[in-house]
């Protein structure tokens, strides 16, 4: 709160939206003011998504205001989910959200506009002005996505909303990007910053907001909260380090031996870790691919996946919750060929509580569910089924910090009993979790770190190590 | 890059059935031979463009060959008599495409469903309109569909003027690459602040201007017009989308494809002709080469998302 200009960007009064009976925001007050950044968090539903929405003006409050005192100029979102045009390229994607680029060389005048916001933001990015966005990496896309929304784009950016602007990013390219919210921010801008990662949110908020079931439980400037102070407002209580608590189990024989020298035991929490886009991903579906061809499969597959990117292949969008959770056990559970209506209901309740999926009724559709249920939707559908391997790729993309220690704790569970996880994660608090873990560097495995040896130092060198010299 | 590959399929499956054409029958390697071989393509060739608009929004019409027929019927009786009245209803039928466009969008109805049901309203129109074959081109028409430009038959010299035109208005415009970013992310589109219904009714107006001019161009080379005179165009220009590097949803199409496509189906028909195959077996043969086209894409983009 610099302080250089008193109107607020925007002013929500006792703003409330209610969908039917559900009540995704229920009276919130809050003021944006140039130069402020503000940390928004709060747990999946707590209504993160509607503010962002009631703010940019998908759509109006059911009661209350929304005003934006200098006019709605400059009023730009960044979207969890990647919403550009995949079948344009950069340049082109940057001229659907300017409509201002017009007339002969209007291509030109964009390249250069997204190639300089994206000097700016995310210098040394390799990003082609003119590549097709279906030929980058969810992570490139990520970048394209936040420098749209920093760009000029005929006028100035003056508040800038990213929500978990960094869930695709590796750790380099998500400090350039604080950097530059930083930078933004004390040069006037605002910026509404939300985010699953505390570290990131404590990095760069002047200010912090929590949401808790659609209200502002805190509002107070960052440096009076402290981690566990946070976690507290959001409703959970702070337990940082419980999963490095749970007894490791002992592993037991080799189940999965790769050319590349990957390697995971019976019962055991595997880990891929490095820069995203570094190979992983691909190691991920070539090891599942193998484990589930179909030929082979019988009645029971030895694998099951989850997916991190939902939409792409994750959620069958059509179908209710039920289904997508029972659709990996319908073969086990099927009797005489007809699906055992009352055994899928069982499982999909049982899991509902389990894994604590915040609907009243299965039934509903899964597109009912915010991201975060979702994703827990995706996890019971894998572990419902009997496969002995289980294989998940940076599944906690957006997942808020209660239900990942639940996942956690389920995944240690999992893992007591005998299965094994290959769990792919950007995120290096989610790889400590592990019990080994193979850091990939350009598409090769370049350490293998066990038990007391996991330690985010050791993952970034063996991320970085040849880089370097080079 | 993939846009560049995207084009070269089509591009090298025309030059492939080109080739064997004028291997099979040299005497069509001449001005007059050309004009012949894609005299017809001209027609197939907008009402390809006028498919893929609708494609290029993620939808498809099943009622384009109804029509073009429509049109046809218009252009020999009305605009044939009563010039102006005929531009009417010409543009008349320009609009209430792009009204179905928008009613498409509002309703969130299935372009498919609704597109078949017009199909049998502008068949209908079209026996009302020339309830037996006949009718006359004006003769403007008849004279600039059988113009003679010097070097380049105007077959050749149209398609190359449609690729070109449609280029510039689908790829290289500005409004055209937000009509493709409809089709790649539609509620991109609309947060970016744009309203979606327009942009849906501006490519089905399109799509209906596209399908008139096919229509008045297949009456200017067959100077007369039939109620059911163009029904197959509706799976021909799909046909021809595909062929000419498009694809059915994501916004992916190329204009130049489009009429690449268009002509390569032409000569198809011609080529089968040349080898003596009985009209019984053509229409088998022509799927047969589709197939074997969209296989080649296929592996060609397996490869390229391998690499």
């Amino acid at each position: 709160m610099n302080g250089q200009d008193d109107a607020p960007v925007v002013a929500l009064t006792q703003a409330a939206k209610h969908f039917g009976p559900v009540r995704a925001l229920d009276g919130v007050s809050l003021q944006v003011a140039p130069g402020d950044c503000l940390g928004l968090v709060g747990h999946n539903g707590a209504g993160k998504s509607t503010l962002v929405n009631l703010i940019n003006g998908t759509f109006g409050p059911s009661s209350g205001t929304v005003d934006f005192p200098s006019g709605a100029g400059g009023v730009r979102s960044v979207f969890q989910e990647l919403s550009l045009c995949p079948n344009l390229t950069v340049a082109e994607n940057l001229r659907v959200s300017h409509p201002g680029l017009k007339g002969i060389g209007w291509r030109r005048a964009a390249r250069a506009e997204i190639g300089a916001t994206l000097d700016a933001i995310f210098p040394g990015h390799g990003i082609d002005p003119d590549a097709e966005i279906d030929r980058l990496s969810i992570a490139e896309r990520q970048m394209v996505e936040i420098a749209i929304g920093f760009a000029p784009r005929g006028g100035r950016a003056r508040l800038v909303i990213l929500d978990e602007p960094t869930s695709s990013l590796d750790e380099g390219i998500a400090r350039q990007l604080l950097a530059h919210v930083r930078g933004f921010c004390a040069a006037g801008g605002a910026v509404i910053f939300i985010s699953h990662m505390l570290g990131e949110v404590f990095a760069v908020a002047s200010r912090i907001v929590v949401l808790k079931d659609g209200r502002v439980v805190a509002d107070r400037p960052a440096a009076e909260f402290t981690r566990a102070g946070l976690l507290d407002a959001m409703g959970h209580v702070a337990t940082e380090a419980v999963a490095q608590q749970a007894a490791r189990t002992v592993p037991g024989e080799v189940v999965i031996r790769t050319p590349e020298g990957l390697e995971a035991r019976r019962g055991e929490v595997v880990g891929l870790s490095g820069l995203a886009g570094h190979g992983q991903a691909a190691a991920l579906a070539r090891l599942y691919l193998a484990q589930t061809s179909s030929w082979r499969a019988g009645r029971g597959a030895r694998a099951v996946f989850v997916a991190g990117d939902r939409g792409r292949d994750g959620v069958l969008p059509l179908w209710s919750i039920l289904r997508n959770v029972s659709i990996s056990v319908l073969r086990r559970d099927a009797r005489r060929g007809l699906v055992d209506r009352a055994a899928e209901r069982r499982i999909a309740g049982d899991w509902r509580g389990r894994i604590g999926i915040r609907t009243e009724d299965v039934t509903n559709p899964i597109l009912s569910l915010s991201g975060g249920n979702q994703q827990k939707v995706l996890f019971a559908r894998a572990l419902a089924s009997d496969a002995p391997v289980v294989v998940m790729d940076d599944p906690m993309r957006g997942v808020d910090v209660g239900t990942k220690q639940d996942v956690y704790a389920l995944i240690r569970a999992e893992a007591a009993r005998g299965r094994t996880f290959l769990w792919y994660s950007t995120e290096t608090e989610e790889v400590c979790q592990c019990d080994r873990v193979f850091v990939f560097r350009n598409g090769r495995i370049s350490a293998e770190l066990t038990g007391d040896g996991i330690t985010e130092e050791r993952i970034l060198e063996a991320s970085f190590e040849m880089q370097e010299a080079s | 890059m993939p846009q560049r590959y995207r084009i070269l399929l089509p591009v090298v499956s025309l030059a492939v059935l080109l080739a064997l054409t004028f291997w099979m029958q040299p005497r069509a390697m001449s001005y007059f031979g050309l004009n012949l071989l894609f005299n017809l393509a001209v027609p197939i060739a907008l009402a390809t463009v006028a498919q893929m608009m609708i494609i290029m929004v993620n939808d498809i019409d099943l009622s384009l060959g109804a029509f073009v027929s429509l049109v046809a019927c218009v252009t020999a009786t009305w605009l044939n008599d009563a010039p102006l009245a005929g531009l009417l209803i010409l543009a008349a039928l320009v609009l209430s495409y792009a009204a179905l466009g928008a009613v498409i969008h509002v309703l969130d109805l299935p372009a498919i469903v609704v597109t078949l049901g017009m199909s049998f309203v502008w068949g209908g129109l079209a026996l009302f309109i020339l309830p037996t074959p006949g009718g006359a081109a004006p003769g403007w028409l008849r004279s600039l569909m059988t113009v003679k430009p010097p070097l380049i038959p105007m077959a050749v010299l149209a398609a190359i003027l449609i690729a070109a035109i449609t280029h510039l208005m689908i790829v290289r415009s500005g409004l055209g690459t937000v009509l493709r970013g409809l089709g790649g992310n539609a509620r991109s589109v609309a947060r970016a602040g744009w309203n979606v219904t327009a942009l849906k009714a501006l490519a089905y107006g399109l799509a209906g201007l596209f399908g008139v001019l096919a229509g008045m161009a297949l009456v200017g080379l067959t100077t007369s017009a039939d109620a059911n005179i163009a029904l197959r165009y509706t799976l021909l220009s799909i046909a021809g989308v595909i062929l000419g590097g498009g694809e059915f949803i994501g916004g992916k199409v190329s204009p130049v494809g489009a009429v690449i496509g268009a002509l390569t189906l032409t000569l198809a028909a011609s080529f089968l002709s040349f080898l003596r195959l009985s009209p019984d077996w053509q229409i088998g043969a022509q799927g047969a080469i589709l197939i074997l086209v969209l296989t080649a894409r296929l592996l060609f983009s397996r490869r390229g998302a391998a690499a």
